[in-house]
């Protein structure tokens, strides 16, 4: 778009409101991480620099074994649900058949059902089920949630794909496994990718159903920084969440990266 | 009479047909057991008699729990009216639908702004829209703590031009507002841009040729064509913001409660499991109604699109 065809120049105005929006959106965040650093304990007045408020949190038995549950739950998730996303996403695309549309409603259904409507009735199933809360309970409900996010951006990727490059594979005499493992899969590879490594931040992140489904023993990390917030707000708490902001942000952007790379080749 | 046998073709289209479903089916079942499942259970629970101490009484079927969101049992065993809960419904539907003007109002010219700016740029802008996003809400909502309370960043800011006393901003319903437009923003920003980007700006230009000022072009060109995102991006702040749990439970006073604390209190100090159920019931209900209408509205625009 030339510039004596861009319409932005008839919309004064929108220059001062971009910078409100995005102020508004990373100032807390900023604020959030400095005092994370902050040498004052008592008040959010500034005082001097210091690592150590990330001490006292690596030195936390609690904060690092939410962590660790974290982990476990986030990987295992991820895992599960990028594999089943795969599998599906594959069984989705080419030709329409019949009672796609009941599968498209079900991955949805993660999607647009209120969080606190979820965490409601997956507790509920447990109890009643006599299962009992823990680590498992919360990967189950997590690796259900996880899968549309792992599933769309495979799924988008697998419709980009030219479906002629199969019969081509098919005409050079390759098997349809081969012609999956060779062609399609290298392929779909950043769209997996980047799919899992949404799954893995949707986990990570997910306070309100683990908060429901956990049980004793299973907290996570969200979960725990959630008690610790009620009880007080500490320097602890800001180097705490940091990390997890840190962490989620380091991998949309190695996701985004990826994904970028995935277009560019594929352009 | 005889069936044609069936044709090799058709033969192999049924096996990959076979196949494909036996790759859909892992997902569908995880989900179905774990999503659908679960909410069977819910509704069955939300028309059961509570249990004593927690859990409820199998078998015992009562409407006790959706009547209790109007009528209460008094000391003498009448029905009375209650206005507690409808109180709570109206709050949360009040500040959902003020957070979503609010988002819409920031959001749209956002979006707009960002769809007109060079492709490299406006890639840029939307992944710095997309990181709160895929950042933890809860640790974006305790950020807020730290701006809002007494002696928080605003309180010591207006200190310095010589502001003097308490503002008391936290524990309020407008921190929760605050919250709440600061969370969902995105999710208004992301559809808006998606169709906005897809806008055909010579239009706009013929708008403006045939004389057009810019209110009439944005009201008469651009907003039609945008309708599609933006009620996307309505749904997608208003659902999330009903529901929203810890953003007034964190944020909020002990008297700014919302839907998802009622919920929640049901499963904690209340032990009322069946009307836990019926509130997230009644919730889920209302937001599939929605969807609907959305769907049925915008449908066939996206059909007649493609």
């Amino acid at each position: 778009m030339t510039s004596s065809q861009n319409p932005l120049w008839r919309f004064p105005g929108l220059q001062a409101i971009i910078w409100f929006f995005f102020a508004f959106l990373y100032v807390p965040i900023f604020v959030l991480v400095a005092l994370s650093f902050n040498k004052n304990d008592a008040a959010t007045l500034w005082t001097g620099f210091t690592f150590d408020w990330y001490r006292v949190v690596l030195e936390n038995d609690n904060i690092v074994r939410a962590a660790q549950n974290s982990l476990i739950v986030a990987l295992s998730a991820t895992a599960v649900s990028t594999v089943l996303a795969t599998a599906a996403a594959l069984g989705m695309a080419g030709r329409r058949f019949k009672g796609q549309n009941v599968f498209n409603a079900l991955v949805g259904l993660p999607l647009l059902v209120p969080e606190i409507v979820t965490a409601v009735a997956s507790l509920l199933f447990f109890l009643s089920l006599g299962i009992p809360l823990s680590l498992v309970t919360v990967i189950i409900a997590h690796i259900v949630f996880c899968t549309p996010f792992a599933y769309l951006p495979i799924r988008a990727r697998l419709e980009g794909l030219d479906p002629r490059i199969n019969e081509a594979a098919a005409d050079l005499y390759s098997s349809p496994l081969r012609a999956f493992w060779r062609v399609t899969l290298p392929l779909l590879l950043p769209g997996i990718l980047s799919g899992a490594m949404l799954a893995f931040i949707i986990s990570l992140d997910d306070f309100v159903i683990t908060f429901f489904v956990a049980g004793a023993g299973a907290t996570t990390l969200p979960v725990y920084i959630f008690g610790m917030i009620r009880i007080g707000i500490t320097p602890e708490v800001n180097a705490v969440s940091s990390l997890l902001l840190l962490l989620s942000i380091a991998v949309v952007t190695l996701s985004y990266f990826l994904g970028q790379r995935g277009a560019a080749h594929s352009s | 009479m005889t069936r044609a046998a069936p044709t090799v073709k058709q033969r192999l289209e049924r096996i990959d047909l076979l196949g494909r479903w036996g790759l859909i089916l892992p997902a569908a079942l995880m989900i179905f057991s774990f999503m659908a499942l679960p909410m069977l259970v819910m509704a069955l629970i939300s028309i059961l008699e509570p249990g004593n101490f927690g859990g409820v009484k199998w078998g015992a079927y009562s409407g006790d729990a959706y009547q209790k969101f109007i009528l209460e049992r008094d000391l003498s065993d009448h029905l009375v009216v209650n206005t507690d809960y409808l109180s709570i419904f109206s709050r949360s539907f009040s500040l959902s639908a003020v957070t979503t003007v609010l988002t819409l109002l920031l959001g749209f010219p956002s979006a707009l702004y960002i769809a007109l700016q060079p492709p490299k740029r406006r890639q840029i802008l939307m992944f710095l829209v997309s990181i709160p996003f895929w950042t933890n809400l809860l640790v974006r909502t305790y950020s807020w703590i730290l701006l809002l309370r007494n002696g928080g960043l605003i309180q010591s800011g207006l200190e310095v031009i010589g502001f003097r006393g308490s503002l008391n901003l936290l524990y309020t319903d407008f921190a929760v507002q605050v919250g709440l437009v600061y969370s969902f923003l995105p999710f208004m920003v992301l559809p808006i841009y998606t169709s906005l980007e897809k806008l055909d700006w010579r239009l706009v230009e013929a708008a403006f040729d045939l004389g057009a000022n810019r209110w009439s072009a944005l009201r008469r060109v651009i907003l039609p064509l945008a309708a599609p995102g933006i009620a996307s991006g309505c749904i997608l702040v208003f659902i999330p913001a009903l529901g929203s749990y810890f953003i007034p439970e964190l944020l909020g006073g002990s008297r700014a409660l919302m839907i998802g604390n009622l919920i929640q209190n049901q499963f904690g100090a209340s032990r009322n499991w069946p009307f836990g159920a019926a509130l997230s019931f009644a919730l889920l209900a209302f937001v599939l109604v929605l969807m609907l209408l959305y769907a049925l509205r915008f449908q066939r625009n996206l059909e007649a699109q493609s």
